[in-house]
């Protein structure tokens, strides 16, 4: 490509000032370069700036747009937001270019002999319908599904689900947050009976010490983690760093602590052993508000077709537990672990020391594990024990990745066990959204179907036949990814994608349909801490992009359920929040109306008598506790939350002679999740253009690798190829290495394993054997 | 053609001072963090001599507390 002087100069000084901010980031986390963005404004700008959640992460900071002419120019923190409080990190300034790239999807193909050829909205759509009609007709309706995602907005899942449902009668509807916080809900679900933090953000301004668990939140939660060092800067809280990998989180952190892959099970094990051998137990909160249980061990992993996993919970004494933990002493752990007994019981004092706020924050690290399950309830285990929890700095607290994750897929309950309130298996719960849905209550099938891996399984068997895709690349991220990618090719299989541009998913699609996104449509994200944010529609789509509501909507009517889909299309968003709320209704969840969300930066829920709950099942913040007592886990039917006995399990596949290193994969700062909107924005793609292994650097050295060597990655899976980086932004720990999955040129989930934790069937992206050369 | 970057560090409540400071001078741009006090500081000049020049200009501002250079180019003149 020709480059003129100039050109080439302006290139270089924008390369020299990335340089810098790129230094400056990793030296100093949660910085922010605000103007730099401003920068790009056109001049004399008569902006109008309106409200909305960040589209990019699960913290869900409040972002205002700028909009002239008709187009979103500019971004910048909404200094309302009581998440973000005006800040901003690089993925949110540059959110609106994300809208921009010149390979929008504008007009909505269909395959043709090998190729694609545009066709109309009402053609693409009536193909749809007529193909669900005839899939049903000729296989049944478990053969059509719908994969979904936790950047679908509220009403995007709602319709899916009432679709799919309440009115085809399937419950093949699943969602890519079983990817990410499957392990989460059934944590949450087993200790307390109900799903979501009990705690909020605020709990950051109030804690004295932070421990992060396989959590890299300098890159993942940038702006939740500049809080954090803002409050060491004012407090001197302390911030622990318990990882895998020395990242960017552990350089600022106050103490870095490495542990072996899988071991934090026996770490978290170890703590809870120093707290009750040092009398650390705050026994009236236990005996008051804990029981204590044990589960099935020796679950497997997944990894065959068909797996299926119903634990069997058992009550166990305070006695039987403490004899359980005699085998996580300090000493015996550091000898699985890696982490010396004398770190572990400088963890454990924290915990203990009753003068101490704690909260623990933690994301794929315990959640992508082939124990995700039994990992959240040894960290709750950990607060139970000492009474660290529901109250002002006191909080176990499980972060999300994705912007609606907790909004659309844990609330509106998009996964194939969950109805909007409840489980489908729960007869009073199919009769309660039967009757908000209009639909016979035999519509809902009480049996589950398939959970994500499964159901790409399934595709591959030919037991599903249609899957509607929408706002997720799953031909990029599922794990051992071969094996879906040539299903989805299979004979006799119809694939609709749902995007706004040209991913490897849509390479899969026979129907590839163009969506509005974010702010060029109406709609509402619930973020990490239980806040629903609502934005309204702020400029059009290009070209016959439409909302994935809208698509879900015309199509349930060509399918004959125009009764149930009655909405407006001018008002149908408004139609959909009001009757999702009724779901809710109660002090346990209800929702803020629309009004209020959309005169405030969101609302938490649930949302009663004109208020937020901030600290869940601690009565002076959280009317629904009705026991009479400081504290009511009111999900569980005896109002107590559960201590589970879960041991050390070792991890599907770990490092031998032939596959003698762990891999690990994970995300980047600057790009979100699978890259196909950050990639699109030049200063991003720039800062990080292409996917790498990063190699601990005294194995680097053994095997003669420096920065940039081409390195082959080889599991049990397949190979691949990929670039060195060695000492740069992470440094994995010997033996180990890490790989980002945001490049779709460079895929690294070819070579994953496709094992999950058998009870919330969440994939373990952290952990498989690999062997590494010089190329 | 040197162009240059740097992490330039102001005294303490010196970082407005500091920023007015650098951006006098015409072969410097300024971008300020939001939220610390550090700013970035690129520098393009015509020659060696002129660079040296400026960073002891750089240099003696009393805003400044330390200059940190990250990345400098070599580029051909411009026509
Ligand atoms: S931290 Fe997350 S929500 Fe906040 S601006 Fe960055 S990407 Fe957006």
């Amino acid at each position: 490509m020709f480059t003129s002087t100039t050109n080439r100069r302006d290139f270089i000084k924008k390369m020299a000032k990335l340089s810098a901010i790129t230094a400056a980031v990793s030296m100093f986390p949660g910085i922010l370069f605000a103007e730099e963005q401003e920068r790009g404004l056109p001049k004399d700008a008569n902006l109008d700036w309106k409200k909305a959640p960040c589209r990019f992460c699960g913290v869900g900071c409040g972002v205002l747009v700028g909009v002239e002419k008709g187009k979103a120019v500019a971004v910048k923190g909404d200094p309302k937001s009581t998440v973000n409080k005006g800040l901003c990190c690089v993925k949110g300034y540059h959110s609106v270019m994300a809208m921009y790239g010149n390979d929008r999807l504008t007009k909505p193909l269909v395959k043709k002999n090998g190729t694609y050829v545009e066709t109309t909205m009402d053609e693409a759509l009536d193909l749809i319908a007529s193909k669900m009609k005839e899939t049903i007709n000729d296989h049944g309706k478990d053969a059509v599904s719908i994969y979904g995602s936790g950047q679908w907005t509220i009403p995007d899942g709602y319709v899916a689900s009432k679709l799919f449902k309440g009115c085809i009668g399937t419950n093949n509807v699943e969602a890519n947050a079983r990817l990410c916080m499957a392990s989460a809900v059934t944590g949450f679900l087993t200790s307390f009976g109900l799903d979501e933090p009990m705690g909020c953000y605020e709990d950051i301004d109030h804690a004295d010490v932070f421990v992060l668990w396989g959590n890299n939140m300098a890159e993942m939660h940038p702006v939740l983690f500049s809080r954090l060092l803002d409050q060491r800067l004012k407090r001197g809280v302390k911030i622990i760093d318990f990882a895998t990998r020395t990242t960017r989180t552990s350089m600022a952190a106050d103490k870095s602590i490495l542990f072996l892959p899988q071991t934090d099970l026996a770490v978290a094990n170890a703590i809870c052993y120093e707290i009750i051998k040092n009398n650390w137990v705050n026994k009236s909160f236990v005996e008051k508000h804990c029981n204590f249980s044990k589960g099935l061990t020796n679950m497997g992993y997944g990894l065959e077709d068909k797996y299926k996993f119903t634990d069997k919970p058992e009550k166990i004494s305070f006695e039987a537990y403490k004899t359980f933990l005699e085998d996580y002493t300090p000493e015996k752990v550091e000898k699985i672990s890696g982490v010396s007994a004398k770190d572990i019981k400088y963890m454990a004092a924290y915990y203990g020391d009753p003068n101490k706020k704690v909260m623990s924050l933690w994301c794929m690290g315990p959640n992508q594990h082939s124990r995700g399950t039994w990992m959240n309830n040894l960290i709750y285990n950990i607060h139970l024990l000492t009474g660290k929890i529901s109250t002002p700095g006191n909080s176990p607290f499980s972060l999300t990745g994705q912007p609606s994750a907790c909004g659309t897929v844990r609330e509106v309950g998009t996964l194939t066990h969950k109805l909007p309130h409840g489980v489908v298996m729960n007869k009073k719960h199919r009769e309660f959204a039967a009757k908000i849905w209009d639909v016979p209550v035999e519509n809902i099938d009480p049996k589950p179907t398939y959970h994500t891996v499964e159901m790409f399984r399934a595709l591959d068997r030919g037991d599903i036949r249609f899957m509607w895709i929408q706002v997720t690349n799953p031909m990029v991220t599922m794990p051992k990814l071969k094996r879906y990618r040539d299903a989805a090719k299979k004979e006799g299989r119809f694939i609709v994608v749902s995007d706004i541009y040209p991913t490897p998913t849509t390479d899969i699609a026979d129907v590839i349909l163009p969506s509005a996104m974010w702010i060029e449509r109406e709609g509402m994200y619930g973020n990490s801490e239980r806040r629903t944010q609502y934005f309204e529609q702020m400029v059009e789509p290009p070209g016959e992009a439409i909302s994935d509501t809208w698509q879900l909507v015309e199509v349930a009517k060509r399918l004959g359920y125009e009764k149930q889909f009655y909405y407006n299309k001018e008002t149908h968003i408004e139609e959909i929040y009001a009757e999702y709320r009724k779901h809710h209704e109660g002090k346990k969840h209800n929702m803020a109306p629309l009004k209020v969300l959309k005169e405030n930066s969101g609302m938490q829920w649930p949302y009663v008598d004109g208020k937020p709950t901030k600290w869940r099942f601690n009565s002076k913040y959280d009317p629904a506790c009705s026991n009479g007592e400081t504290f009511h886990f009111y999900g569980k039917p005896d109002g107590k939350a559960i201590i589970w006995q879960r041991p050390y399990e070792p991890a599907a596949e770990e490092p031998d002679a032939e596959y003698p290193y762990w891999l690990n994969t994970g995300r980047v700062v600057e790009h979100w999740h699978t890259g196909s909107m950050t990639r699109r924005i030049p200063v991003l793609h720039k800062a990080m253009p292409h996917g790498y292994v990063e190699l601990n650097p005294d194995d680097a050295k053994r095997l003669q690798i420096q920065t940039g060597d081409r390195v082959k990655l080889t599991t049990r899976r397949g190979e691949i190829i990929l670039p060195a980086s060695v000492n740069q932004r992470g440094v994995p720990a010997p033996m180990q290495v890490f790989v980002p999955f945001f490049d779709e040129n460079m895929l690294i989930n070819d070579i994953t394993l496709d094992s999950f934790c058998p009870i919330s069937k969440e994939p373990d992206y952290k952990k498989c054997a690999v062997n590494i050369e010089k190329a | 053609m040197p162009i240059k970057s740097y992490l330039a560090h102001p005294h303490k409540d010196k970082k407005e001072e500091l920023i007015s400071a650098i951006s006098q001078l015409k072969q410097c741009e300024v971008v300020p963090a939001e939220n610390r006090d550090i700013l970035v500081v690129v520098t393009e000049t015509n020659s060696k001599e002129e660079e040296d020049d400026l960073r002891l200009k750089l240099e003696t501002i009393s805003s400044l507390k330390l200059l940190a250079m990250v990345s400098g180019f070599d580029t051909p003149q411009k026509n």
